[in-house]
């Protein structure tokens, strides 16, 4: 390994992942990590993947928490798929990343953490590092849990203190691999732990003890430099998916003039929408912990009805419980945004794993004819716009919106160029007038045929509306055969035209290739992988990622003409094809689909869609 | 935030600013008829302009009340009437919210959400109907209905124990709580006032008649023949008295309530209990809300009106301080604010 001509090496894209017990301080480090990243001006992406146990048990499988991080000098679409480097704890985190890493990958294990008990606690038989298993791997044991004491010695810190702060040892290490800088760590160190000088001492002497134990026993051969990514010039920063999903609304609420009101409950992976947004009551938000699912949602409706930029946040069983309450937000026409956060299902299903097994619910979950406009995000930093998009749509079509995400999204992060948010585009809700003497509760507009919106404390327009069919127009109760007929057939005309106020479907590629590849939501960043890399090889492929879904938008027929062969790649066992299939009857589809509660990788998907190009 | 207060005769209001043009559809007979036109007769006298007003309700008979108001009003899904009052009172505490619901809607279907708002105080006026019974789906027992009613689904009479509302309003920390009878308009009317006076959440229970489907439920405390007997009338300052003559009342004894007649065993009318509404331990408003025949009388009137910080004061309080102290003041700010780096 060693050699005295080590030299720095320039990559395009390196995929790192931090792994250690959950007690560990991973996300800590990958996170650390990342602020180095910017600091270098690489595009990235990040993904935690941590157990749904707050604390399993130590040393075991089920209780390693993992970081990932992906950076380049080029765009990054996603958090990578099998990593270059695995930093591994112990025994246990080596174990459940085995199949994560690519054939060459630099494995930097703390040796000791590899003696008996550790292999007996993570069910290994012999010593991995020892028995052949990582021959072909780049193996370094460093003995980063004794060095560590050795570091802080002089500090005379308890075992406790001492043993938390291993994690940037390990860090040390990583930043000499990759040639950054460590004083921006550091300096995060003082701020962090400004209260307690003895803190900010052990850290910064375990982090650079890490640093020059790697460069002062030449542990790698080479080391590694990624060239800064041409980013457009602007500020950026680092957001993660539900993050953003908050960010957009809030922007949404100030750009309508709107006050934002969240009614929301607690669930995995979605509760960091109602955590971020329980922050800003300097900004007016009104983020109310309901009891449940249910009363989230309806406290929702209610201040709607008020006036409010009114939204639920949720995961796919609280969907599950909200669908009487979208039904009433259908009936009375009161614009609300629900966010479902999907996760693996049915039931509890996977609660920490991605799945996009909603989508048919999101659809058609809900008693009678109730149609809502379904719109997805695509990536992390896309939910920002997203969340803005269908508050837009919601206000001014004055009707529910399902905004579609998934845990993939919600808990990766990503290079978020900041937007001003004067430059979204204008929100106009159909406010009824003081006094209109007009004013009729179901009276609608010709093109949108959204009803006004008639808020309680308005002078002469007081109105009842409910959950009841209402009589056309004057918004009484009416039990008539043929209003209610027509009344459903306006709630779902109201919903087709909004395909006249969104976007039309784009292609990347050809529009003659041989192969469209069709996906929406949160895979969009693999897909693009895929077919960019497929297309530089000279393949037949094109790719359209829809993010409408309901309405689609008006030329998706017109593309699916143009391929000869369409494969629709989705993380559930087929839903978007089932829909594309019951509206576009006369196009054959293909399908791929994976339902592990694992994201697509890229190489799997490049295999797949090469095999239909040589059908 | 408190209601926007204007001198009433200043407003110039009267009931027929808030009869709806719809039909009524309950009933004749239905005790509803006697409760809407209390409320009808209590919204001019509050003070409050009339597009300030929302009435919220649940499913149920009780429910179809938003319709017959001419108020802002929302009709809700079952159960849900308590969250979607929040949800209209937490986007605009100016405005005066009415809460509609019944036995079933807010004791089973929505008991949980009915707890969580008393507990949190929000400064909603709720009436519940009481009928004892499910009368829109013609006839099956409710949480309410006594232990051993014959109804469509207790063929052999229930097996369950009734709630109390009271009770269960006191034990969820409720901090207004009152008692009114359907057949006595006048009473109904001051209680509703009294209600909508008191600031954070008040909970009147109306005990009201279904004629067709649980008729005469409350007959021993409304029949003329039983009413002296079963009714006690309670007024804050007052001992606890009634019978014809006023010859009884409700004594103390040891950790119990007990009914006593004045001028038997030594007791006098300084023995009887005096009425402390505004007592903030709920221990006596608790068992003089659960007296009941035929081992006592019922109390009406207001039992327990106690006040404390709401809900919605507290959230318009904090958004208030946070903006004083915030140095954010626009999305633009958050967005920038933190850790950010710049690509020139």
């Amino acid at each position: 390994m060693t050699s005295m001509n080590s030299k720095v090496v320039e990559l395009d894209q390196v995929v790192i992942r931090f792994a250690g017990d959950s007690g560990d301080g991973m996300q800590l480090t990958g996170s650390l990590f990342s602020d180095s990243t910017a600091f270098a001006g690489n595009d990235f992406a990040t993904f935690p993947d941590y157990p749904s146990e707050i604390r399993a048990p130590q040393g075991t499988v089920s209780g390693v928490s993992g970081f990932q991080i992906h950076f380049g000098q080029k765009t990054v679409h996603t958090s990578g798929d099998l990593a270059d480097v695995l930093i591994a704890m112990n025994p246990a985190s080596l174990k459940a990343n085995m199949r994560w890493i690519k054939d060459d990958a630099i494995l930097i294990v703390d040796a000791d953490a590899f003696v008996e008990k550790g292999f007996e606690k993570a069910g290994y038989q012999t010593d991995p590092t020892l028995d052949g298993s990582l021959d072909k791997y780049k193996l370094i044991k460093a003995p980063i849990t004794s060095m560590t004491k050795e570091a802080v010695k002089h500090l005379n810190l308890d075992m406790k203190s001492t043993l938390k702060t291993k994690n940037m040892f390990a860090l040390g290490i990583v930043m000499y691999l990759f040639n950054r800088d460590i004083t921006l760590i550091n300096k995060y160190f003082e701020q962090k732990f400004k209260s307690n000088p003895l803190i900010v001492e052990a850290n910064k002497a375990v982090l650079a003890a890490g640093n020059n134990y790697a460069e002062t026993i030449e542990l790698f051969g080479n080391t590694y430099k990624v060239e800064p990514a041409p980013l457009e010039k602007g500020r950026y920063r680092n957001v993660t998916g539900n993050i953003a999903t908050a960010w957009g609304f809030m922007a949404a609420a100030e750009r309508s003039g709107r006050e934002l009101f969240l009614g929301s409950y607690p669930i995995t992976p979605a509760t960091e929408i109602l955590q971020e947004l329980s922050k800003y009551k300097n900004l007016s938000v009104k983020a109310f912990q309901a009891e449940d699912e249910i009363a989230g949602i309806v406290s929702t409706i209610g201040a709607s009805f008020t006036g409010s930029l009114a939204i639920t946040s949720t995961s796919g069983p609280g969907l599950s419980l909200k669908s009487e309450a979208i039904g009433l937000a259908v009936m009375t026409e009161l614009p609300i945004v629900i966010v479902d956060v999907q996760r693996g299902g049915p039931s509890t299903g996977l609660p920490t794993k991605s799945e996009q097994s909603d989508l048919m619910q999101a659809l058609y979950g809900r008693n009678g004819e109730a149609p809502v406009i379904v719109i997805a995000a695509r990536s992390s930093v896309d939910c920002f716009y997203s969340a803005y998009e269908a508050s837009k749509l919601a206000m001014e079509h004055m009707t529910p919106v399902i905004l579609l995400t998934d845990g993939s999204l919600a808990n990766g992060s990503e290079v978020f160029r900041i937007p001003k948010v004067a430059s979204l585009p204008a929100i106009t809700p159909p406010l009824a007038e003081a006094d209109d003497e007009h004013f009729k509760p179901y009276r609608r507009d010709e093109e949108k045929l959204n009803r006004k919106w008639a808020i309680p404390g308005t002078s002469g327009l007081r109105h009842r509306i409910g959950g009841l069919e209402k009589l056309d127009v004057e918004g009484t109760v009416s039990h008539d055969p043929l209003n209610h007929e027509r009344m459903t057939f306006l709630r779902e005309e109201k919903v087709m035209r909004v395909a006249n106020y969104i976007p039309e479907q784009e292609v990347l590629g050809p529009d003659n290739a041989d192969l469209l590849v069709v996906s929406w939501g949160g895979t969009y960043g693999v897909m693009l992988t895929v077919v960019e890399k497929m297309l530089e090889q000279g393949k037949s492929v094109a790719h359209t990622h829809f993010r409408h879904i309901m309405p689609l938008p008006r030329n998706t027929e017109k593309i699916f003409c143009r391929y000869k062969k369409i494969i629709v790649c989705e993380i559930n066992n087929g839903q978007f094809v089932k829909y594309l299939r019951m509206n576009f009857p006369q196009f054959k589809y293909e399908q791929y689909n994976k339902i592990q509660g694992l994201p697509f990788m890229v190489a799997e998907l490049e295999a797949k869609f090469n095999e239909l190009l040589t059908r | 935030m408190e209601n926007q207060v204007i001198a009433p005769d200043e407003l110039q209001l009267s009931k027929e600013d808030f009869a709806s043009d719809q039909m009524v559809k309950w009933c004749p007979g239905c005790g509803d008829h006697a409760i809407l036109h209390a409320v009808e007769n209590v919204f001019p006298n509050l003070g409050i302009p009339k597009e300030d007003f929302v009435v919220v309700s649940g499913i149920g008979c009780s429910s179809r009340f938003p319709y017959y108001m001419n108020t802002y009003g929302i009709h809700g899904i079952h159960g849900r009437a308590a969250p979607l009052a929040t949800g209209v009172k937490l986007a605009n505490p100016k405005l005066s919210v009415w809460m509609i619901t019944g036995d079933g809607d807010s004791m089973a279907i929505g008991g949980n959400h009915f707890i969580h708002t008393i507990r949190r105080n929000i400064d909603i006026n709720i009436l519940l109907f009481n009928n004892k019974i499910y009368g829109l789906t013609k006839g099956q027992y409710s949480p309410t209905t006594p232990k051993g009613t014959k109804t469509k689904t207790s063929p052999q009479g229930t097996f369950e124990r009734p709630f109390n509302p009271g009770e269960l309003v006191i034990g969820a920390q409720g901090n207004f709580f009152a008692r009114a009878l359907d057949t006595n308009p006048k009473t109904m009317t001051k209680i509703f006032l009294e209600a909508a006076r008191h600031k954070g959440t008040s909970l009147v229970e109306v005990l009201q008649n279904c004629v067709i489907f649980a008729n005469k439920a409350h007959d021993l405390i409304t029949s003329r023949e039983t009413r002296d007997d079963y009714q006690l009338w309670i007024e804050h300052g007052k001992p606890l008295i009634f019978g014809k003559n006023n010859e009884k009342g409700i004594v103390l004894k040891g950790t119990k309530l007990e009914v006593a007649t004045i001028g038997e065993n030594g007791v006098t009318e300084k023995d009887i209990l005096v009425h402390d509404q505004y007592e903030s331990d709920p221990g006596i408003h608790m068992m003089i809300a659960r007296m009941m025949p035929p081992e006592f009388p019922v109390a009406l009137g207001v039992i327990r009106s106690v006040e404390f910080e709401t809900f919605d004061q507290t959230m318009m309080q904090t958004i208030a301080a946070e903006k004083e102290n915030s140095s954010i003041h626009s999305v633009d700010e958050l967005l920038n604010s933190g850790g950010t780096w710049t690509i020139d």
